[in-house]
């Protein structure tokens, strides 16, 4: 499965999980996928780790994950390879550029559409722009800066929760 | 050792990978790029570009920076600094999810980090951009992907990758 998919796994897991083996229900797949994403970390590998967990314990927990990633792993290790080899040439240079571009175009649309979902926008998106002052202007490194943000908008989220 | 340090970077990392690999372009940058030294702006586009075109979960960008600074070694390090702590803590919570879930607290901890991945991934965007050198056409190229991405919903992203791919080889962009 990890093959499957271009630019996140997400969307395969969940077809092959839940409408393809039956291994969960969709409201089963949707709590589960709450704690992966509620915890740092990739989320397709700790949902790897969950479904793993539940069918065969300590083994299926190791060896899930181990599958998703071997195969991605072992392509990307072919592309680093190519790129050692021919990584230097103007043509692929030129082609890496413009996939640059249009990546960085798909992580702004990314961005766009995480902030439209927002709920609360004008208690909210303040943080985003501390968030991306300290991260991209000031280059602060990010582990205080999430926790220091983590505070203040778990805060304000705890507050507005309350309520 | 470089691998141990690039294991324990990355390990550190993987607890506040908020919103995965994506959110963490920008810290990965800093660390990689400007507080080691162990690549340069060019060679750190390329890796997230070839990323962005190989299969599999987004997290691989991870296991190209390892490779390139540290070969094989330095690619199981950062592929395993980044999933292993996360996996080991999932492993031990998922008994007592439902004990904490839907609390206020956790509720509060789910709203309030999502403004700041937002903050994240685009933080990682203007820095790829600007790592990337673009000229003008390159800009218009990053505009012209994200409104195509918002606006055709059905439009796969691959496609615009190698739209991207081949704007390049032609050197427009």
């Amino acid at each position: 499965m990890g093959l499957s998919g271009f630019g996140g796994v997400l969307p395969f897991a969940r077809r092959m999980l839940v409408e393809e083996r039956r291994w969960m229900t969709a409201e089963d797949f949707n709590t589960q996928l709450g704690l992966c994403q509620f915890l740092p970390g990739p989320n397709v590998v700790n949902l790897a780790v969950l479904v793993g967990k539940r069918y065969r314990g300590l083994p299926g927990a190791i060896v899930a994950p181990a599958g998703l990633m071997a195969g991605p792993f072992l392509i990307v290790l072919v592309l680093a390879l190519l790129y050692d080899r021919w990584g230097s040439l103007p043509l692929a240079q030129d082609m890496l550029r413009g996939i640059a571009a249009a990546g960085c175009g798909l992580l702004f649309a990314m961005a766009w559409r995480m902030g439209s979902a927002l709920k609360d926008k004008l208690f909210f998106l303040p943080f985003t722009v501390l968030t991306v002052a300290a991260i991209a202007w000031l280059r602060w490194p990010m582990p205080w800066v999430m926790v220091a943000g983590l505070v203040l908008s778990g805060g304000v989220a705890y507050w507005r929760l309350g309520r | 050792m470089i691998v141990v340090e690039l294991f324990l970077e990355f390990a550190l990392l993987s607890f506040v990978a908020f919103g995965g690999a994506t959110a963490l372009l920008p810290e990965m940058h800093r660390v990689v790029v400007e507080h080691h030294h162990w690549l340069d702006d060019t060679t750190f586009t390329h890796l997230y570009a070839i990323a962005q075109a190989a299969p599999g979960p987004n997290v691989l960008v991870v296991t190209l920076i390892g490779w390139k600074v540290a070969g094989l070694g330095g690619a199981l390090a950062t592929t395993l600094g980044m999933c292993l702590p996360m996996s080991v803590v999932i492993y031990l919570l998922i008994d007592r999810w439902h004990a904490f879930a839907g609390k206020r607290w956790q509720q509060a901890v789910s709203l309030g980090v999502a403004p700041l991945a937002v903050g994240l991934v685009f933080s990682g965007a203007t820095l790829i951009a600007n790592a990337a050198g673009l000229s003008l056409a390159g800009w218009l190229a990053v505009a012209v992907a994200a409104v195509a991405n918002l606006r055709f919903r059905s439009l796969h992203p691959l496609w615009l990758i190698a739209a991207g791919a081949a704007l390049g080889a032609a050197a427009v962009i």
